[in-house]
């Protein structure tokens, strides 16, 4: 076995020399003394090494080991509370809860003073998630503000919560815990709570040795040990399962470790075995046996993404151990009380006074700068180096490696290998010489090298100490821009987002104006600086930045209790349809009203409207239409279709009796069955009218009651239907039941006028087919409108010798029209040649059909021809 | 693709696609099989831009029209209610989604408003507990469909009514939002021209709207040079003219019976009265078809026409008119008769003045020498009558509205003009010739007879601007006035 590590007492053999230089080609070069010395190989193709991140200049008040320690993942804070609970002390000191950056910066401290603690976590949102033994979860923020709590479940608060774990999935953030009665409750997602009970173990009579939550086909699943034996939950059932090549003489196994893509599964046994396969626990990848018996601190995967290699790390008191499949592993010793963070590509390690990280070797830094390593890469770094001495050697290694035509290669390694580098001097030394090469290539396309150039910028400046996000670049891809930036934001770190996004060129939806918002949104909870102030600050500094959304910083300040400072920025917001929702909220209905209005979208001042109905007293509703005249003719469509009795009582308050009138009109039609209804209801639109000063409506109205109970009278003396009849209709259907007199009498009294009266008992007779009737009224006296129509009308009733009688008397003017009508076209062609008349000879020119009329048509040619010649 | 979308200066194939992708991105969002239930009234839009097949594509198995109580069965996992946002059908779609909850298997049901998400409508599901059993609820925008290679319309038969008698703009918001919808497609619209009170609303909506997007910035290189916004009001007189171009024949004629000798006595009136013959009394030929009963919507027709080419008609002739209709078709007409002098169609002449000549002679309105076979002017459309809102359109285009200021100051509501300032990387460069391109919206309503004289004004060959049109809807006369009438009975 191999020892190694910078607090160890040996060095490993492979850190002897460093990198390039220990050998005697290419020559060594100071600068690059002992870089591979933190190298420690583990098998024959990998290499771990442990670099310090921070030193921790935090005042820690409390050993590690006496807290409950959070640290979140993708260099996350760290939190920690000590924990008075578990000593069984009684609890007369209220704990603290400090939360701190990982580079130890203290960002919250307060007093715990609610129930016991049992664990803590991180949230994918940086929330930090506190379990209570009575199955409260309570949710604070980064800057240890309070934002929400939720429960376990009722079935908790008898049993306890002995145990918790946070996870997280693909969904976010689920919370784990086993109760008092060893059972499970899990939820996958804290974001939209959905507890699930997880199945009971058969015979289960004591708690757990170790458990796990796994994620498997995208669901949560827990996985737990019990002496030899091991049980797989899900939501339905539990299940017996065994690791496929498990050592014999296992009794029970001491810890578990899922990696971080929960594809592996690591065991730990009370023999010093360690069993490492996969999750499904259908393979077995290897295993290690450590001979140390002693349960472990903790153990925790320690894998690179597309790695071939796998490794646990597994820490106890004072070792700290990787192991994988070979024969060896590599042991540190640990100088202080340790924690271990899991992370996607290495283990961070963070004590009292340091804060390390613990990863394999990538490929790029390692064909660079592995011992004797004749890579393209580490020929490139060499010659740049010796071009900086301004040394011929420069010129050798650079033909080295075109003449094996690498160049290309080798430039990306050294772009590869930068991104890997904790160090700026080291991603600068390889970046300039991947900027070298590309010198002597045609065709190099920039961006890869432009992009590894503003990505380190970018890390570099988060990983600094004052910031503490110590993101290593595999780390910062998966994690992407925009959920660093909301990382940033969430630390109130305002200007340096903004210069990221600035020097990043993203574009301002995504970039400057979010960042602006949430800086806004945090501006508005500044409690000391008065509305005005901080209103105008933030429209000073957003202005009409694109994608700037004030009605949400508005939402935030008004969620404060700033009802003002919210009014007054929901000036600055554009858009209606946010506006007016949150002036309701805030009880603002007649601002949000004139906001609805000047939108245009009825739809927004319907819904304002139904607000202030429920809001307003009768009168003062009414009161607020008036001055809205857009408003209230949308309510008075409304009320048309859903409350008719309203309708009336707005017509009513604005004297409208034009509106009113008709209102009664249409009630008279709907609202009344009996006649007398009818009549009243019509009398009250009569009255309408006249104060509407509509004298003629309002004498129709008086003339319909008349007809209606006249029509009434008619139906009870004649029977029959008359009701809703036309005057018109009503006078027509008593002449075709022979009532002539009555209906003279009806006309009489409505004053029908005379031509109108012709016309309906011209038509009425005829349909009769009373011919002899209609003779006798024909000589009446001279008809108002001249006999054609009695030629018409006959003929309609297809009796072509009454028809001819009366073509006798149409007048001159007519008179070719009604021959025509009856037929006779050899006449119509005598009368229009007397009358010589180019229209009618058309007329009737046009009627000359067959062989019957061709005489007349030359008839009319003829008389045609001689007036031309006069 | 619809060929016929895409012959104009404007192809107004990609509006087409557009929503088509939108829909289709909607129901792909409800996996698995659906049944859609529809409002009826949304059955004719959607045919002209989605064919059954498209459904069918997308698992859409069943289809039902939305009525109240049970839906029929059917063997689907989504339902899915196609309806405009209106209370009355929310009562409707609860009603509906409660008697299925009762049935059985549970399925998943979604909402599509159509244009237009609505919270009032949103609040009454909610108040009849069903809002929670809607898994989607979205709008899908469908403001102006293609008719054809120039012409959009809204297809909203309500919108003259609700602009002019019940004072909701509800249409003209639309309208605003599919201008939008029009300019994210083609382009801003640098120069917007409008008359009349709704032309001014659509107006501001769109400038407000606009503010409301400075997030992204248009950067489509425009295909429009202008907007002009017409309020119908601003013509009344038009659409009540019996069209004479062929479409519009069809259109007038389609379930009328008429001899033709009545036909062409009523053309006689119509075109004494657009030419200012005896506007001023009662017309005999209009007593006769009453006393005849001809049917009521084309004595309205005319005498609403002599209205308008009078500046309204004396106290004496207007009741008379109006107490003839109420004996002979009955009394409940009192409210059709109301809403016409509402909407200015009817009306008391005030002051005495008569501005119609004016403006028939400003405009030249009125053609004596019409070569209706090679036309020379847009007045063949109506035999010699030119549409006074496409005179508006062509004036403007040349020499420019200024040359009126006094006809339009006669004319309802204001008239004016905006300008949406254009990066000067979209600013165009015109070629010498080419012609401008115009997009006319007619706010209430347009005719046949206006869109064959807008076509004929494209095609003129110096006449330097071709015209697409937009519209609430597509209307003649009698369609027109039908929408205002009201029958208690």
């Amino acid at each position: 076995m191999r020892t190694g590590g910078s607090g160890s007492a040996k060095l490993s053999p492979a850190a002897c020399g460093g990198g390039l230089l220990c050998t005697a080609w290419p020559p060594p070069a100071p600068a690059m003394d002992c870089y591979t010395a933190n190298w420690n190989p583990l098998g024959d193709s990998a290499f771990y090494r442990k670099y310090e991140l921070y030193s921790m200049d935090w005042d820690l008040k409390e050993e590690l080991r006496d807290c409950l320690v959070a640290a979140a993942p993708y260099g996350g804070p760290i939190a920690l509370l000590r924990n008075p609970w578990r000593k069984e002390k009684a609890a007369s000191v209220r704990p603290v809860l400090d939360i701190y950056s990982a580079s130890g910066m203290p960002l919250a401290s307060l007093l715990w003073k609610s129930g016991p603690v049992v664990a803590l976590g991180w949230s994918a949102e940086e929330e930090l998630l506190c379990v209570q033994e009575d199955g409260a979860v309570l949710v604070y923020g980064l800057h240890g503000d309070f934002r929400r709590h939720f429960s376990m479940g009722n079935e908790v608060l008898q049993n306890r919560v002995l145990d918790a774990r946070i996870f997280h999935t693909e969904f976010g953030s689920g919370v784990a815990i086993l109760t008092g009665a060893y059972r499970f409750t899990l939820s996958a997602n804290v974001g939209d709570l959905k507890l699930r009970r997880m199945p009971e173990v058969p015979g289960l009579q004591s708690a757990p040795s170790c458990w796990t939550t796994l994620c498997q086909d995208r669901v949560a699943h827990i996985l737990l040990a019990v002496g030899p034996d091991l049980y797989l939950l899900d939501h339905a059932t539990c299940s017996t399962v065994t690791p496929p090549g498990l050592a014999p003489g296992v009794s029970s196994f001491l810890q578990m470790a899922v990696s971080f893509t929960y594809r592996h599964l690591a065991l730990f046994t009370d023999t010093g075995y360690i069993w490492m396969g996969t999750t499904s626990l259908k393979e077995k990848l290897c295993e290690f046996n450590c001979n140390i018996r002693a349960p472990p601190k903790q153990m925790v995967w320690c894998s690179r993404p597309r790695s071939k290699e796998r490794a646990v790390v597994v820490a106890w008191e004072k070792r700290l151990m990787v192991v994988g499949d070979a024969p060896e592993s590599i042991q540190f010793v640990l100088d202080e009380d340790s924690y271990l963070v899991p992370e996607l590509d290495g283990v961070r390690i963070f004590s009292r006074s340091t804060h390390e990280f613990l990863h394999e070797v990538p490929v790029a830094s390692e064909e660079i700068f592995k011992i004797a390593s004749m890579a393209p890469g580490a020929l490139l770094l060499e010659a740049q180096k010796e071009y900086e001495k301004e040394s011929q050697k420069a010129d050798e290694y650079l033909r080295e490696i075109q003449e094996l035509g690498e160049l290309t290669q080798a430039v990306q390694q050294c772009i590869e290998a930068a991104g890997h580098e904790h160090r700026p001097d080291m991603q600068k030394s390889l970046l300039r010489a991947a900027s070298f090469g590309k010198c002597f290539l045609d065709r190099f396309p920039p961006d890869s090298f432009v992009r590894m150039c503003q990505d380190l910028r970018v890390l570099n400046a988060v990983r600094d100490y004052h910031i503490g996000i110590p993101l290593t670049y595999s780390q910062y891809k998966q994690l992407t821009i925009q959920v660093l930036l909301d990382r940033l934001v969430l630390r109130r770190l305002y200007p340096l987002a903004i210069q990221i996004c600035e020097y990043l060129r993203l574009p301002e939806v995504q970039g400057v104006s979010r960042i602006l918002a949430h800086w806004a949104c945090y501006k508005v909870q500044q409690k000391d600086v008065s509305d005005e102030d901080v209103a105008r600050a933030i429209n000073q500094k957003l202005g009409d930045t694109p994608g700037v959304s004030y009605s949400d910083i508005a939402a935030r300040a008004y969620g404060c209790g700033r009802t003002e400072l919210a009014i007054k920025l929901l000036e600055y917001e554009p858009r209606s349809g946010e506006q007016v929702p949150l002036l309701l909220k805030m009880k603002r209905s007649k601002l949000a009203l004139n906001k609805a209005i000047e939108s245009g979208d009825t739809d927004l001042v319907f819904t304002v409207l139904l607000h202030l109905k429920n809001e307003l007293n009768r009168g003062d509703f009414f009161m607020t239409l008036r001055n809205q005249p857009m408003a209230l003719s949308l309510y008075r469509q409304y009320c048309k279709h859903q409350e008719l009795e309203t309708l009336k009582d707005l017509y009513n308050q604005d004297d409208n009796h034009q509106e009113l009138g008709s209102f009664h009109v249409r009630a008279s039609y709907m609202a009344e069955e009996r006649i007398e209804g009818r009549v009243a209801a019509l009398q009250t639109a009569a009255d309408a009218f006249y104060k509407a000063k509509n004298e003629f409506a309002a004498k129709a109205t008086e003339d319909q009651m008349r007809l209606l109970r006249l029509q009434r009278r008619l139906e009870d003396e004649l029977g029959g239907q008359f009701l809703d009849l036309s005057l018109h209709d009503t006078v027509t259907t008593l002449i075709l039941g022979g009532h002539n007199k009555r209906a003279e009498q009806l006309a009489r009294d409505f004053r029908i006028p005379d031509k109108r009266l012709w016309w309906l008992k011209l038509t009425a007779l005829a349909n009769l087919e009373d011919w002899e009737e209609l003779e006798k009224f024909s000589k009446s006296k001279k008809s108002p409108i001249g006999y054609l129509p009695f030629v018409e009308i006959c003929m309609k009733q297809h009796n072509k010798y009454e028809a001819k009688k009366y073509a006798a008397r149409v007048g001159p003017e007519q008179k070719v029209k009604a021959l025509l009508l009856v037929g006779d076209v050899a006449q119509a062609a005598d009368v229009a040649i007397e009358h010589r008349n180019e229209a009618e000879l058309s007329l009737v020119l046009s009627h000359c059909t067959g062989a019957t009329d061709g005489a007349t048509a030359d008839k009319i040619q003829r008389a045609r021809a001689q007036a031309q010649k006069k | 693709m619809a060929a016929h979308l895409s012959y104009g200066r404007v192809n107004l194939n990609v509006l087409r696609e557009a929503v088509r992708r939108e829909l289709r991105e909607f129901l792909d969002k409800c996996a698995g099989s659906k049944a859609i239930v529809w409002d009826e009234y949304l059955t004719g839009p959607f045919g002209l831009i989605a064919q059954y097949s498209l459904l069918k594509e997308h698992e859409v198995e069943k289809m039902f029209t939305l009525k109240g109580s049970r839906l029929p069965a059917a063997d689907v996992k989504n339902i899915i209610f196609f309806v405009r946002p209106r209370l009355e059908l929310m009562d409707i779609i609860a009603d509906n989604v409660l008697s299925e909850d009762r049935r059985g298997p549970a399925r998943d049901f979604h909402i599509l408003f159509v244009p237009r998400r609505s919270l009032l409508c949103e609040q009454r599901l909610k108040d009849l507990g069903v809002l929670g059993s809607f898994i989607h609820r979205e709008e899908y925008s469908l403001d102006l469909i293609p008719f054809d290679g120039d012409l959009l319309s809204m297809e909203s038969e309500g919108a003259f009514r609700e602009c002019y008698l019940d004072g909701d703009q509800t249409s003209l918001y639309h309208a605003a939002k599919g201008l939008m919808t029009l300019q994210a497609l083609y382009g801003t619209i640098p120069q917007i021209f409008g008359k009349g009170e709704c032309a001014r609303q659509v107006a501001n909506m769109m400038i407000r709207m606009k503010r409301e997007f400075t997030g992204s910035q248009n950067s489509v290189f425009p295909v429009f040079d202008n907007l002009l916004l017409l309020d119908r009001n601003v013509d009344l007189l038009t659409p009540l003219a019996t069209q004479l171009t062929y479409e519009g024949l069809i259109d007038e004629l389609y379930g009328i019976q008429n001899t033709s000798e009545d036909f062409f006595d009523k053309l006689t009136v119509e075109q004494e009265f657009m030419s200012g013959i005896d506007t001023d009394k009662v017309n005999s030929y209009i007593e006769d078809c009453i006393a005849q009963k001809h049917p009521l919507i084309k004595v309205l027709r005319l005498i609403c026409l002599q209205s308008v080419c009078n500046s309204g008609l004396k106290q004496k002739v207007l009741d008379y008119y109006k107490r003839e209709i109420l004996q002979t078709y009955g009394y409940e007409h009192m409210l059709s008769l109301h809403n016409l002098e509402k909407a200015g169609l009817l009306k008391l002449q005030t002051g005495g003045r008569n501005n119609y000549p004016t403006i028939r002679k400003t405009l030249r309105l009125w053609m004596d020498d019409v070569n209706e076979q090679n036309p020379t002017d847009i007045s063949y459309v109506y035999s010699g009558y030119a549409p006074l809102s496409v005179r508006l359109a062509q004036l403007l285009s040349r020499p420019g509205w200024r040359s009126i200021e006094e006809v339009l100051r006669m004319l309802p509501g204001p008239h004016f003009e905006e300008r949406q300032p254009l990066p000067t990387g979209l600013q165009k460069k015109r070629q010498p010739g080419e012609n401008r391109v115009t997009l006319v919206f007619f706010l209430g309503g347009v005719t046949f007879a206006e869109i064959a004289a807008l076509r004929f004004l494209s095609q003129l060959e110096d006449g330097g601007t071709e015209y697409v049109i937009a519209t609430t809807k597509l209307v003649n006369g009698s369609s027109w006035l039908e929408a205002l009438m009201e029958s208690p009975l």
